[in-house]
């Protein structure tokens, strides 16, 4: 798929496809924080939410939404369409999704590299898949469609992993650059997935983001782990969204930085959410990162 | 496509092993170290029970606290592994789970434990329920006015609303459980009807008088409202109809009222293609 395909224009005059997220922290938007968001209004570069969480047909939620978009750009991040899933792609969650596009007007539509779903069932996490010739065709195949349906490009996340596949033939970097060249999508480069997936499978995290195409990252996440062992008493990091950014994480983000100049950078904190002041605090240590990126560009 | 393929077989494996801890983990799993990948794989199994046990948490507060979190949570983990979602919107998750909780042996102790979960799912449809301006005291009442085209007319109702009749005391038991009862003065074993809707921003969860229920519930199923008056006297002879009323506009249960003669060919159904 040409990315240059996604010519339909918007209200705004400008088309989806060329828009994007300002180059500054956010946070996710979280229903705890609705009535702290429209009463202080803090300085936030953008709001990220979950689709699925949208996908009612009205009350507050939407109220909510509808209230902070106007004052704020909005990223919607699916964690539902279960892009490496073998039965293909819902199209009935696809075309809830589209029209939830087409009421908020993100700047940016992201998904995961992952699957979700299998025989009907919803299971609720990013699924790890094989990196194999066959994987990479069935994910460029609903990347495509995706991106077709919604008319607009998209950006793929690159996921936390506990295990590895006997029959991967493409390592992560591979499989994704691969992915990115094939669809047009770009890259939403999760730091704390990156750090998390690394520690757990031995690699050096440095030499898995230079081996990305860090020039299509288009959004950056950063999240707490949480620390447990496999079954030999090696470290294994748990995608937990959970607590603070470590500092390994904030290292690796900064040198992310260098290579890529100021992007769009989302504190993710889904459970144990903390007040909406430490959140916005959590951001300006973010924020901080992409202004020593700016004075060093 | 081909049920054949690499990935099938792989994700077929994974899926079965996910929800059923007896299934054995998927073979071709590998960790850097050699380490035995089950504990690995358990990551994934946890995170899908406990990330969709602690969904089932989150829309049935009370069901939980009715039988504390221990039981509850190996109740919703049995409920899972049986009924996963059929969809990623989690806010659609648990329509099955009153049902189930009515089977599910172990909580027999607690007759009233199912329709307590039902009345919360209807809290969580009608607070994602479709927006829609009830009618006003004024509206309301001009409709009634209208004696003689009264008896034949449809009442179309909020889109959020809920009802359920309970041969157990769901309100007060859900309403002792928000503070505003004493639990202490709670039969458990007195029927009560509910009404549950979101008029407006907040969803209200409130008693009926007896036959109201019956009214409401005809009115919904496209019975006149002449035939739902009959139907809710039948059913309680001290239906109060005019109390009912007086409840129903302030709770902004109707959105319109359509009468026969403005309507004859109700063009708010339109003909089915």
């Amino acid at each position: 798929m040409n990315p240059s395909s996604f010519a339909e224009a918007n209200p705004a005059g400008v088309p989806p496809s060329f828009r994007c997220l300002p180059a500054g922290a956010g946070v996710g938007l979280k229903p705890e924080h609705y009535a702290a968001v429209l009463a202080t209004r803090p300085r936030l570069a953008f709001f990220e939410i979950h689709a699925e969480n949208y996908l009612g047909a009205g009350g507050p939620p939407h109220r909510y939404l509808s209230r902070i978009r106007e004052d704020y750009p909005l990223s919607v991040h699916g964690v539902g369409l279960s892009i490496g899933s073998e039965e293909g792609i819902d199209e009935v969650h696809l075309d809830r999704l589209a029209g939830l596009l087409l009421r908020y007007q993100p700047e940016s539509f992201s998904e995961h590299l992952a699957w979700s779903t299998h025989g009907g069932a919803f299971f609720n996490d990013l699924l790890p898949l094989p990196y194999t010739q066959e994987t990479l065709d069935r994910v460029c195949a609903h990347i495509d469609l995706i991106q077709d349906r919604l008319q607009r490009r998209m950006l793929l996340e690159n996921p936390s992993t506990y295990v590895e596949f006997a029959q991967s033939s493409l390592s992560e970097p591979e499989f994704i650059s691969a992915v990115l060249k094939r669809t047009g999508c770009g890259l939403l480069l999760d730091v704390n997935n990156a750090f998390v997936s690394c520690t757990n499978h031995h690699r050096d995290p440095h030499a898995y983001l230079d081996a990305l195409p860090l020039s299509r990252v288009g959004e950056i996440h950063l999240a707490g782990f949480f620390e447990d062992s496999d079954a030999d008493g090696a470290l294994l990091l748990i995608d937990a969204h959970g607590s603070a950014v470590a500092s390994a994480v904030w290292d690796l983000y900064a040198y992310v930085l260098a290579r890529t100049g100021p992007v769009a950078t989302l504190i993710e904190w889904d459970n144990d959410i903390p007040a909406f002041g430490r959140l916005v605090e959590e951001a300006g240590r973010a924020d901080a990162c992409l202004a020593a990126a700016v004075a060093v560009a | 496509m081909s049920a054949q393929s690499g990935l099938y077989r792989c994700e077929a494996e994974f899926a079965a092993a996910l929800l059923d801890a007896d299934n054995p983990y998927p073979t071709g799993l590998v960790a850097w170290n050699g380490s035995d990948p089950a504990k690995r794989f358990a990551v994934y199994r946890n995170n899908v029970v406990s990330s969709l046990s602690d969904a089932l948490a989150d829309t049935f507060p009370v069901t939980r606290e009715l039988v504390g979190g221990e039981f509850f949570r190996a109740m919703a983990h049995v409920f899972i592994a049986k009924t996963p979602p059929r969809s990623p919107v989690l806010a659609e998750y648990g329509d099955e789970f009153p049902a189930f909780i009515k089977g599910f042996t172990p909580a027999e102790g607690v007759p009233y434990l199912a329709d307590v979960a039902h009345l919360e799912k209807l809290y969580l449809n009608a607070y994602h329920a479709a927006d829609a301006l009830p009618l006003d005291d004024s509206a309301f009442q001009a409709a009634l006015v209208r004696t003689h085209a009264l008896h034949n007319a449809r009442v179309r109702l909020h889109p959020s609303m809920g009802i359920l009749r309970s041969s157990h005391a769901v309100f007060s038991l859900w309403a002792a459980h928000q503070g505003v009862l004493d639990l202490g003065t709670v039969d458990p074993s007195r029927a009560e009807d509910v009404l549950v809707i979101r008029p407006h921003w907040d969803v209200l969860v409130l008693p009926l008088r007896p036959g109201a229920g019956r009214f409401i519930e005809s009115l919904f199923s496209g019975l006149s409202f002449g035939g739902s008056n009959l139907a809710a006297t039948a059913e309680q002879t001290e239906f109060d109809l005019v109390a009912t009323l007086a409840d129903m506009i302030r709770a902004g249960v109707a959105v319109a009222f359509d009468f026969d003669e403005e309507n004859p060919t109700c063009p708010h159904h339109p003909p089915s293609k």
